[in-house]
């Protein structure tokens, strides 16, 4: 695949009160901008467990963007500071594996600003375009052998017993 | 007398400690002895695998599987064991989650090869000899098994009936599921056979509000022996652990590292625990947060995913077929080591 049609898929999770609202804003503002997320609404940043982007990694997803309110102005008080510290220990631990940083993003996003997070989008979208695409379940490997080889071991076996000694 | 069940252990990628651990459950062996004909256990008795193949699929009744999958002669033996069991269990961590031979993840075959084979200190290798899957010899040609890249876990490879965890199991745990075995009293399968809390609820240390300005490493402080661990700093993984060892390791000043595996219906252990730990950070300051990480914890793949790695969902670091890595890139300069 050449990057030239490498379209990334990125999955944003997307806080209910502020960038969900955001990203409504966006469309009825008509502001465009890359087709390349697929949102998933949580009711808090603080929400999203580090699961969700560990398996959004292993199930293809290409990179991740969390998007909730400002600081200091999350509907449930603090949840989204707990974000900010997932955040920060997901990404100082997704680069042991050896994941880019622009893989995954933290995008605060308040229900005004819907030009902010499409800008967000388009510009997350190109770094991972730059990056490729991920596609990690590439690197667990498969099983290296089928039904009929399993067979020629035990017939393998049949036969060295055979041998007197 | 009716004929006994037939009972079958086996080992791939571990250390040997879950073998050990089924004779901790000391007499009570002899019951085990009662009520099974043991056909296959390579570590206390003679016997081929050519034994295993000539057995009807599906007549052992029971296989407790430990080890994880590294090389292709223990893949046969779980498919093997499987097509041959009735119920089988991935016994211990090993089997079960991945367990220390899984850290091996975070590197490759060449790699391994090259430390196992060439750089330790204690090798001297001057012809460069490594192991061959097949050799000629005037007699014939001699085989060795595939080393593979990734170590799986026993459910990767096979379906698993059951699961046994622990790094050892303890043995009290290994006679409840032996009993639950013997009385037909199983949980669903594909279900855990253990506690459903975490290591923290049998954990005897005071709790209250957690708030960490810095992680020691075990060695940069003396704890206090009757407050929380975490609360003081340490990373303990008690949190994120399924509970069943009665909390060993935090009852003699020690952390939990997580041999116990995850708990209940958590997929992932590492970033159960990434959770847990990050949320107890002191701080609202990215760049202070990011300073707390990075000093306390150098090797976040290591202390998260201790056990967990090859059963979590990454599963390992990424792997270039050429045996090369990417650098830990920043951003777009991705190059090549």
């Amino acid at each position: 695949m050449t990057d030239q049609t490498f379209e990334p898929k990125i999955i944003a999770f997307l806080c209910n009160w502020c960038s969900y609202r955001a990203a409504d804003m966006a469309g009825t503002a008509r502001i465009k901008y890359n087709p390349n997320i697929r949102t998933i609404r949580v009711m808090c940043s603080g929400r999203v467990d580090p699961i969700f982007v560990m398996k959004a990694f292993a199930l293809g997803a290409d990179g991740v963007m969390i998007a909730g309110c400002h600081p200091g102005e999350c509907h449930y008080i603090e949840q989204n500071y707990k974000t900010m510290r997932r955040y920060e220990l997901l990404k100082h631990t997704l680069r042991a594996f050896g994941i880019e940083d622009h893989r995954l993003r933290l995008q605060w996003a308040s229900a005004a600003e819907g030009a902010l997070l499409a800008k967000a989008i388009d510009e997350m979208t190109e770094q991972v375009r730059a990056l490729g695409p991920l596609n990690w379940s590439q690197y667990w490997g498969s099983d290296e052998f089928d039904e009929a080889t399993f067979e020629k071991i035990a017939l393998e076996h049949a036969e060295a017993l055979e041998v007197s000694a | 007398m009716t004929e006994k069940a037939k009972l079958a252990l086996y080992w791939a990628a571990s250390c040997g400690g879950c073998e050990i651990a089924v004779l901790g459950i000391d007499d009570k062996i002899l019951k085990v002895d009662e009520a099974f004909e043991i056909v296959f256990w390579p570590c206390v008795m003679d016997g081929k695998v050519r034994d295993v193949e000539n057995l009807a699929d599906g007549e052992i009744d029971v296989c407790l599987f430990n080890g994880g999958i590294r090389t292709s002669e223990q893949e046969y033996m779980a498919k093997l064991l499987r097509k041959k069991s009735k119920v089988l269990v991935a016994f211990g961590s090993c089997a079960h989650e991945g367990c220390i031979p899984g850290l091996a993840n975070l590197s490759n075959r060449k790699e391994i090869f090259q430390i196992s084979y060439h750089d330790t200190p204690s090798t001297v290798n001057p012809e460069g000899i490594e192991p061959q899957t097949e050799t000629e010899t005037p007699n014939g040609t001699l085989h060795l098994p595939f080393f593979y890249d990734t170590l799986k876990t026993l459910d990767q490879t096979v379906p698993v009936d059951y699961y046994v965890p622990g790094c050892p199991p303890e043995a009290d745990r290994i006679w409840d599921a032996i009993s639950a075995i013997l009385e037909q009293n199983l949980p669903a399968p594909g279900s855990v056979i253990g506690a459903k809390s975490t290591v923290c609820d049998t954990c005897p240390r005071t709790r209250s509000e957690k708030k960490i300005k810095k992680f020691y490493r075990t060695w940069e402080i003396i704890p206090d022996p009757d407050i929380c661990l975490l609360e003081q700093g340490i990373i303990c993984a008690g949190v994120a652990t399924r509970a069943g060892c009665g909390a060993l390791c935090p009852s003699v000043n020690s952390p939990c590292i997580g041999c116990y595996g995850p708990t209940d219906g958590v997929e992932d252990f590492g970033a159960r625990l990434l959770s847990a730990l990050a949320s107890v950070i002191d701080s609202d300051d990215p760049e202070e947060i990011q300073r707390i990480i990075e000093d306390g914890m150098p090797d976040p793949a290591g202390t998260l995913y201790r056990f967990g790695l090859a059963g979590g969902l990454l599963r390992r670091n990424i792997l270039q077929t050429n045996g090369q890595k990417k650098s830990q890139a920043m951003g777009s300069t991705v190059s090549e080591v």
